[in-house]
């Protein structure tokens, strides 16, 4: 107790923590694990969304505008943006399931944390299809191509399939890698290793990060 | 404080993080109707890192680690704003070369089709 009152705040905490000879960042091994690699993943998607903003400042061409691009009509006339929109929303309706799913955990609440998986993984998979429907649209209706598009600069569909398809991947993945984690929390696996369920934590900070990519996708692709 | 027990927190944390990405979410996409210029650009970034901060500091439980790990995983990512600065300042260079070479863009889009 009165070791925790002694312990040296502000940087010099973060000196303490860097030169006592101890574990530093006070997490579980994995969770500092998943953590790195979410910094290195950054660094691989800052780069692509770098490249994206260069070739795009470089073009002459005009390029295309992605309101318009991604409209969608339902009868009527085309709304913009509208089926990302509704991507948007699911990635964050799952992102909640998730923050649910890894409390529930805590709790030892093995059937609700199963099953706030099961539904995060489901969003998940939601997205991937409408992403999967978007770029047929884009491909077969549009005439969008890696190197070509009629509506303008060649750099729209390169960096755009680079772009989201790379995301659309770090989806899929989460998706198996939160089915495992929760068959796991659902067969008892756990329990058998001293009941810790910080794992659903972790594979929860990978989800995070997922939902995380798309607000700068969102945000620096389709709306700017 | 995050204790050896894990990131144990009030569920009203969640849900009014869940709500708050939401309303900003919907404040994104009403962005797209604004007028092109430095005011809609400014309101897409703000919201962006707005939300971006909520996630990593309420879901992914950011704030409640240690100022070690903060540092460690927040830091190095700052150094993205000198590869930006350094490509913006390149693609315009690379644009100003092909006007003087090749000429202002020829090439005449076509209408989004929509089916």
């Amino acid at each position: 107790m009165s070791e925790a009152v002694l312990e040296p705040v502000g940087a010099a905490g973060v000196v303490n923590d860097f030169a006592r000879d101890k574990q530093v960042f006070g997490v579980p091994w994995g969770k500092a694990m998943m953590w790195i690699f979410l910094l290195s993943d950054t660094f691989i998607f800052s780069c692509f969304l770098v490249g994206y903003m260069s070739v795009r400042i470089a073009t002459t061409d005009p390029w295309p505008n992605p309101s318009e691009v991604f409209a969608l009509s339902f009868g009527g006339d085309p709304i913009p943006l509208i089926l990302i929109a509704i991507m948007t929303f699911i990635l964050i309706t799952s992102s909640g399931t998730m923050a649910l799913a890894v409390n529930m955990g805590y709790r030892r609440n093995r059937k609700a944390t199963f099953w706030l998986m099961v539904a995060t993984a489901a969003l998940g998979a939601t997205f991937v299809g409408m992403q999967a429907f978007e770029w047929t649209k884009l491909i077969v209706d549009e005439g969008v191509r890696p190197w070509y598009n009629p509506m303008g600069a060649a750099q729209f569909g390169s960096s755009f399939f680079m772009i989201t398809g790379f995301h659309g991947m770090h989806v899929s993945a989460g998706v198996i890698y939160l089915l495992v984690i929760a068959n796991r929390v659902r067969n008892g696996f756990y329990e058998k290793r001293g009941g810790k369920y910080e794992i659903v934590e972790i594979a929860g900070l990978y989800w995070h990060f997922v939902d995380l990519v798309w607000v700068f996708i969102f945000a620096l692709f389709y709306l700017w | 404080m995050a204790s050896a027990e894990g990131q144990q927190h009030p569920l009203k944390i969640y849900y009014i993080m869940w709500v708050a990405l939401f309303v900003l979410s919907g404040f994104s996409y009403a962005s797209d109707f604004m007028e092109h210029g430095a005011l809609r650009t400014s309101v897409i970034l703000l919201l962006m890192f707005l939300k971006a901060a909520g996630i990593v500091f309420i879901f992914m439980h950011m704030g409640w680690e240690r100022l070690a790990l903060k540092v460690a995983i927040l830091g190095p990512p700052v150094a993205i704003m000198v590869l930006i600065w350094l490509m913006s300042y390149e693609g315009f260079y690379v644009e100003d070369t092909r006007i003087e070479n090749y000429g202002p863009s020829t090439f005449e889009p076509q209408a989004v089709p929509h089916h």
